[in-house]
């Protein structure tokens, strides 16, 4: 499992280090997007994977029983997400705003002089 | 402590007040300057309290550390926690100078109350994952503040400062997990105590890389740092100089609590790469300020070039370079913040900070003048003023560690400092005006403040002896990591 988590991170990374690279905007941000998705996913796979054990104390006993799925990883992830979801809305219609002044989505043209 | 909490409660709290306040400008105005001077109180509680009493603690809700999140204040972060006070202070008290309506009416005064929160908690937390949140709530405020205006210059300078920033906030954040993977926590001080065991040079060396990969971005190191001179000149005067003061020395303030607290065994090539990267700020900044025309931007690449310094010091790792690099931090923000008011008159005045458009104001404005010299000759390093004194510290301290290349550069430096900063006077203050005159007052405002931060920096001259005093102790207690694990493990709730 730990293979196809890393592959999918590592698939994500390249693809959106690719789309950061070309010259649109919208493609950029898409980018920014896959890139932020694919760091989720390492944290999650870095953390560890653990299937089916819910840290959750079972009836009866007083501590939690090993082996079982580290609740911070997906805790981190979760902040991550939501602060990630709001920047790319946030960038969203900074795109937006860029494309109605300058006129044109082409990155090579923003920031002429 | 429990008063750790208030340089962070205390502009929430503000910007929540302002949000529900009439929208109008001069209750907005009143309550956003109350709240700054408010946080500048507390964090000099906060300050004298870790002065006297060593490092101080707090664990929020009761969690002891490693699991919950901790707040952390030694001398660094609490002298730094005083200058978010003061630039503070400064950036709300010219707002009685006029702010563009339409940014008022859009919610400038809370923005700015959250962005001096995000500088706050990343200087005082003890936990990293928490720093990452505190970047992001600075970052999210700096980004509105920087594209509220709708002009093509600053909504392009926008983009690239948001685009930057969030490549830099995923390589952090990558740098976060791998970590957590490697380690099993986030806790600055429990990092500090396990890494030894556990780190391999591999890892070692990776992480360390991303690390200073993040912080390098942020605290705009040479080749990382073209986005700060292509975005720092277009906001206003008032939000550049909290820019300016506070965000590039964030930045710094991680690399120093990452090198110092974790990877102070890294591999001897690693901090010759930071050595090199700072050395080349150096010289690329000031090479560059001394081919730019315009006030701002010759101040975007001062700032770029002598953040330089500071990590130049930093790399060292020996106590007195540490501590000179602290002492430079410090005169720097105050500096810094002065001459971006300073920006802020000459743009009331003539409409532009181009240089061709200014001049004769020695004559014109002789207060301004005799105020502006304050920073601008503490900037160049004339003696015996802030700027001087930090440099030779700085000097001390590399000469001190044997790293006498790293001295002789910051001598050249600094000459070439002296220079942009000299040629800088002389062609906006005293050279005969082309054919400008002043269209506007400088604004009380903006005198005062200006007056208070020269004052402030005439007061380091002065008080430079305990002020250096204070910044040796800093130095000594980031290099005596023992004293922070313990402060924070075997305190309890």
């Amino acid at each position: 499992m730990e293979v196809v988590l890393a592959v999918a991170s590592g698939v994500l990374y390249a693809a959106g280090i690719y789309l950061m690279l070309r010259r649109r905007l919208a493609q950029l941000i898409i980018g920014l997007g896959l890139l932020s998705n694919g760091t989720n996913l390492l944290i999650f796979t870095a953390g560890g994977l653990t299937r089916a054990r819910p840290p959750v104390v079972p009836d009866g006993a007083t501590t939690l029983v090993e082996p079982y799925a580290d609740p911070v990883p997906q805790a981190l992830v979760l902040t991550a997400i939501v602060i990630g979801f709001g920047l790319l809305a946030f960038s969203l219609v900074l795109a937006h705003r860029v494309h109605a002044t300058v006129g044109t989505d082409d990155v090579d043209d923003v920031g002429r002089e | 402590m429990r008063l750790l909490v208030l340089p962070i409660l205390v502009p929430l709290g503000t910007a929540a007040v302002l949000l529900l306040a009439p929208k109008r400008p001069v209750p907005q105005r009143w309550i956003s300057l109350m709240g700054s001077v408010l946080l500048l109180a507390s964090a000099l509680v906060v300050f004298l309290r870790v002065n006297t009493a060593g490092i101080q603690v707090l664990h929020i809700s009761g969690w002891p550390a490693p699991f919950g999140i901790t707040l952390v204040a030694d001398l660094l972060a609490a002298i730094l926690v005083v200058a978010v006070g003061v630039v503070g202070t400064a950036v709300t008290a010219v707002a009685f100078a006029g702010v563009d309506p339409r940014r008022e009416s859009f919610g400038h005064h809370p923005l700015v109350q959250i962005l001096l929160m995000g500088v706050a908690g990343a200087f005082l937390t003890g936990d990293l994952f928490n720093l990452y949140v505190w970047f992001e709530v600075m970052l999210v405020a700096s980004f509105v503040l920087m594209a509220l205006h709708r002009t093509r210059a600053q909504v392009e300078a926008a983009f690239k400062y948001v685009t930057i920033n969030l490549i830099a906030s995923s390589i952090f954040l990558t740098a976060l997990g791998l970590l957590y993977g490697a380690t099993g926590t986030l806790n600055m001080a429990d990092l500090a105590r396990v890494w030894p065991t556990i780190s391999t040079p591999g890892v070692d060396t990776v992480l360390a890389a991303l690390f200073l990969i993040v912080f390098s971005i942020k605290a705009g190191l040479f080749p990382l740092f073209f986005w700060l001179p292509a975005s720092y000149h277009t906001p206003p005067a008032a939000i550049g100089a909290a820019f300016a003061g506070l965000l590039t020395k964030v930045g710094v303030y991680a690399l120093i609590r990452v090198l110092t607290l974790l990877f102070h065994s890294a591999p001897p090539a690693l901090y010759a790469l930071l050595l090199a990267m700072s050395a080349a700020t150096m010289v690329v900044g000031l090479v560059a300020a001394l081919n730019e025309r315009d006030f701002r931007r010759v101040l975007s690449f001062n700032l770029v070039g002598h953040i330089g310094y500071t990590t130049a010091s930093l790399s060292l790792l020996t106590p007195a370079a540490l501590a000179g690099a602290i002492f430079y931090v410090l005169h720097h923000i105050v500096v810094i913040t002065n001459l971006y008011l300073v920006s802020g008159v000459l743009l009331r005045l003539r409409r532009t900070t181009d240089m061709a458009g200014l001049g004769g104001l020695y004559r014109d404005q002789p207060v301004f003048a005799a105020l502006a010299m304050v920073p601008i000759f503490s900037l160049a390093g004339v003696p015996p003023l802030s700027g001087f004194l930090g440099k030779l510290a700085i000097l001390e301290g590399t000469f001190a560690a044997g790293a006498y290349w790293v001295g002789g550069l910051v001598l050249v430096v600094g000459l070439l400092t002296l220079l942009s900063m000299a040629s800088t006077w002389a062609d906006s203050f005293w050279s005969p005006a082309a054919n400008a005159q002043d269209l506007a007052t400088p604004g009380t405002a903006f005198l005062a403040t200006i007056a208070a931060l020269s004052l402030l920096t005439v007061a380091m001259t002065i008080g430079a002896e305990p002020i250096f005093d204070l910044t040796m102790r800093g130095a000594q207690q980031l290099l005596h990591r023992d004293e922070y694990v313990r402060a924070v493990l075997e305190s309890r709730p």
